[in-house]
Order: C-alpha cells, then sequence, then structure tokens
C-alpha cells in the first residue's frame, strides 16, 4: 500500500550512502590531486563571469530598492549598511550557490551519468579505481574550496553595484557608502556568510554525483538526472539555508 | 561434470546457484557453471537474457542476491571493493560498446589499468612500452594521441581489446565484441581474440548473440606463420558452449550437441550460421 514511498526512500538512503562513502574515503589514499584542480577550474573559474554578474546586478537592484524604502525615513545614507548585509548573509550565499548547482551539478549529472550509461563507470571499477574516490571526491572537495570563494567574490562585487546606484543615482559620497557598509558588518554575518556556502557546496556536488552514479535507461537517462540534479540542489540549498539562518538568528 | 584430462581441480570461474535481481526483474536466475583453464566458453542469448549481467557478476561489479561466485579458487561473492582489485587485476575485460573514457586519450586509457590497478603500478617509461606494444597487437599504433571519439566503432573495439590485454591477464571476457559492426570488422575483431587466446593461450569468454562468432572460437585457430585464423582440428580449441534464456542456464555443451538440439530457442541461435 506504501509502495509509492519506496523509491523516494531509497533514493535518500542511497544518496546517504554515497556522501558516507565519499567522507570515508575524504582523507584515504589515492587523492588524484589532478582531478582536484581539473575541476576547481571548471567549477571556480568557470563560474566566475556569471557570478560576478548576477552578484554586481543583485547589489545594484538591492542599492536602489532599499534607497527608496529608506527615503521614507529620510535615511538613505543608511543604503550602503542594507546592501552589505542582504549580501553578505542572504543573497551573496544563495544566489553563488544556485548558479554554480545550475551550472556545476548538471554538469557533473550529465557527465557522469553519460560515463554511467556508456560503461565507463563499470571500466573504472574493473581497471582497478573506485569512482568514489576517483570522480566524486575531486568533485566535492573542489566545490567545498571555490563555492566559498565565489562568494566572497559575489559579495564585493554586489557591494559595488549597491555603490554604483549609491554614488550615481543616490549622490551618496564614496566614504559614506563603504563605512557604512563595512561597519554595519559584524564577524557572526561574515562566518555564517561563509559558512553558508561551504554547507551548499556538500550539497551542489553530492547531488550532482549522486543523480549522475544512479543514471539509467540511455541518453534519455542523462538528460533526466541533470535535470533532477539542478532542481533537487536548488531545493536543498533553500532549505538548508533556511535551517543555518534559523541557528543564526538564535545565536 | 566435464572437465578437460591434465585439468587440476579448481575452476578459473565458477558460479554456484547464481541470482541476480533488479527491481523484481530477474536478470540471472538459478545459473551454475564452471570455466577452467585453457577454456574457451561461448556464452549465447538473446537481449536482456542476462549475459551483461553474467559478465559484470564474475568481476564483481554486481552482487548476487543468492549464490555464490569463485574467481581463481576465491569466493568473491562478499569480498569488499579494495580486495576485489586485486582479482580483477588478473582479468582482462572488453565492454560492450567498448568502455573507454572519452576524456583520455588512445594512450591513456590503454595504459590505464597499469597506471590505476594497484596490484599492477608500473613506471612510466615501462608503461609506454606495454602500452605501444599492446596497441601493436590490435594493430593501431598510431592512434596514441587520438581520443576515442576520433575513431571508428571498430577501432574503439579494437583499443577496448587493447586495455583489455595490456596487462596480461589470465582469463578475458568479451561482452558482444562485434555487436553493431559490419561483418568484416566484425572478422577482425574475431580473428583478434582467437589470436590472443592462442599466442597466450588465455581463458576466453564471449558474450555474443552472433553465431558466426562463436563460429570461428570454436572452430578455428590463428596461425603464427601465415598470420591468419586456419581451421583447427575437432576438439583442439576445448569450447564449450553456454545458452542463457531470460536469466536461466538453457544449455550448457560441446557445439556438436548445440547444433544437434531439436529445441526451438536453441535452434534459433544455430540457424544463424548460414
Amino acid at each position: 500500500m506504501l509502495d509509492f514511498l519506496k523509491p523516494p526512500v531509497v533514493a535518500v538512503q542511497e544518496f546517504f550512502l554515497l556522501a558516507g562513502r565519499t567522507f570515508r574515503n575524504l582523507f584515504r589514499r589515492p587523492h588524484y590531486a589532478g582531478d582536484i584542480f581539473l575541476q576547481m577550474d571548471t567549477i571556480g573559474v568557470g563560474s566566475l563571469p556569471i557570478v560576478s554578474l548576477i552578484g554586481f546586478f543583485t547589489g545594484a537592484v538591492m542599492g536602489m530598492q532599499m534607497s527608496k524604502a529608506l527615503q521614507q525615513y529620510g535615511a538613505v545614507g543608511q543604503t550602503g549598511q542594507l546592501v552589505a548585509l542582504t549580501m553578505v548573509r542572504e543573497l551573496g550565499p544563495v544566489l553563488t550557490a544556485v548558479v554554480v548547482a545550475g551550472r556545476n551539478a548538471a554538469g557533473m549529472a550529465s557527465e557522469l551519468g553519460s560515463m554511467k550509461v556508456t560503461e565507463q563507470i563499470d571500466a573504472m571499477r574493473a581497471l582497478g579505481t573506485d569512482p568514489v574516490q576517483k570522480l566524486v571526491k575531486p568533485r566535492l572537495i573542489a566545490t567545498a574550496v571555490v563555492l566559498p570563494l565565489l562568494t566572497i567574490i559575489a559579495d564585493f562585487v554586489g557591494l559595488f553595484g549597491g555603490f554604483v546606484i549609491a554614488y550615481f543615482f543616490l549622490n551618496l559620497s564614496p566614504a559614506q557608502y563603504w563605512n557604512n557598509a563595512w561597519q554595519s558588518l559584524e564577524y557572526l554575518d561574515v562566518s555564517f556568510g561563509l559558512l553558508k556556502p561551504f554547507v551548499f557546496a556538500f550539497v551542489v556536488a553530492l547531488t550532482g554525483c549522486y543523480y549522475g552514479l544512479s543514471t539509467t535507461g540511455g541518453t534519455q537517462g542523462v538528460g533526466r538526472s541533470t535535470t533532477q540534479a539542478v532542481v533537487s540542489s536548488i531545493i536543498l540549498i533553500f532549505v538548508m539555508n533556511l535551517f543555518i539562518t534559523r541557528i543564526y538568528v538564535s545565536l | 561434470m566435464w572437465r578437460e584430462t591434465g585439468q587440476d581441480g579448481v575452476p578459473v570461474l565458477r558460479f554456484d546457484r547464481v541470482s541476480v535481481s533488479f527491481d523484481e526483474v530477474r536478470a540471472l536466475n538459478d545459473v551454475s557453471f564452471r570455466v577452467y583453464a585453457g577454456e574457451s566458453r561461448v556464452i549465447l542469448g538473446a537481449a536482456g537474457s542476462g549475459k551483461t549481467v553474467l559478465l559484470k557478476t564474475a568481476l564483481g561489479l554486481i552482487k548476487p542476491d543468492s549464490g555464490r561466485v569463485w574467481v581463481f579458487g576465491q569466493d568473491i561473492t562478499e569480498m569488499p571493493e579494495s580486495e576485489l582489485f586485486a582479482i580483477r587485476a588478473r582479468i582482462g575485460v572488453l565492454f560492450q560498446e567498448g568502455g573507454l573514457f572519452d576524456s583520455l586519450t588512445v594512450e591513456e586509457n590503454v595504459g590505464y589499468p597499469l597506471e590505476n590497478q594497484p596490484s599492477l603500478r608500473c613506471p612510466p617509461d615501462e608503461r609506454r612500452r606495454r602500452v605501444e606494444e599492446a596497441l601493436r597487437f590490435v594493430e593501431l599504433e598510431h592512434t596514441l594521441e587520438k581520443y576515442p571519439s576520433e575513431l571508428s566503432g571498430g577501432m574503439r573495439r579494437r583499443v577496448g581489446i587493447a586495455r583489455a590485454v595490456v596487462t596480461e591477464p589470465e582469463l578475458v571476457l568479451y561482452d558482444s565484441p562485434t555487436a553493431g559492426l559490419d561483418p568484416i570488422t566484425a572478422y577482425t575483431i574475431i580473428a583478434l581474440i582467437v589470436k590472443e587466446r592462442d599466442l597466450r593461450n588465455i581463458t576466453t569468454i564471449m558474450v555474443t548473440h552472433r553465431y558466426q562468432d562463436a563460429h570461428f572460437l570454436a572452430g578455428f585457430r590463428w596461425d603464427p606463420a601465415t598470420g591468419r585464423l586456419v581451421p583447427a582440428p575437432a576438439g583442439q580449441t576445448r569450447t564449450r558452449f553456454m545458452v542463457l534464456r531470460e536469466g536461466r542456464l538453457a544449455f550448457e555443451g560441446t557445439r556438436a550437441e548445440l547444433e544437434a538440439s531439436r529445441d526451438p530457442y536453441l535452434m534459433k541461435f544455430v540457424r544463424r550460421e548460414g
């Protein structure tokens, strides 16, 4: 009667088994350093343009929206503070993670999925390598390193976007904007703003690899698991964000 | 139980009542057989009859739901992945579509087991020499720097064979080596399989749905003098046949027994010869 529940429960179990195997292998040899750097390049350098672009426009939009709201209280001078807080606490981490999920969870799922359906994963195991060590671990380590870095860049570019609005349209001086932005940030904001992308990195890399490795059913299956990887990782990012923010506000 | 005279009692591969299921579907159902050293084994069966699953179970890539599998006398049924690598290093395998890594060059593909197999690791210059040797064997030594996507289907299959034999394995498994190839290319591939078998006296297990392939493996041998396949005296190739039907072993025996069979399912495979 509850048979319809079986596939999702099995999927969750398989996901955690994969995560467990990856963590167990994290410090175990062999480490494929070349693959880690290759993935850092694909995920980190590859995402840099779009992450910067999105960061800039988000910061600019926040600058405009916040200044309009602040105008009612005659506090347009506080625009820097609101842009900084929204970017560093929420928008920087979440938007960067969503962009990387769209680019790289999809990339991982389709790459590993194609390897799965063309028997390359089986060949790998038959020829002496563990796919978790060779494929999943490098992707997880690379994402965990570059996602926080990308978030820092997105935060800064976003602040700059807010500054462009403040300087050219709100007639705020650079010192006024940057001082206000800088002083509003506390250590807790920054540390949670960096903890989030670190957690999201696990979501993105493990979801992408999980759907890739569990692909069945030929090329059609690759398309299906790519879609599922993106949808699931984005949902998980927002859910995890809620939990982490809950911890943040209670501190 | 059939056994070649002068053979010691330990089979190279032994299945004992092995069953494998995927979501309610029985891919292998109560399959038992033994393959001895130096033997050639042809496994025939329609698509979806469990041929590929059987090979993957023999490699420990798929764990059976029940029954036991022995390779080189060792029980691999519950062996952890890390120990399985030592067993797999002694087995060569050609996957159905070649299973080549498309992000690696031909040289890296063929050298992959030499570089990664924990029990085989060999230094780069020796690796290069053995890779070239294996590629010379399949007559593709000029493709070292190419990527699999730049090769034709037949060439990819030959690179796959080079990768399967580069480690000088004691047992080689071929999964539908001629599927999707034209008859001339298919003959080239089968000739390579027979050549590899006869030059190094390797135990060979070949899965196929083409009786033509089985015909060459059973009735021909590689003649080093002329570099061609020549008809072998009856019984010399020590080839045995198995037929799978929906996961069950429908037949096991010699070619003569198979051809004499009146079972309609078995006759379907034999009749293709013409």
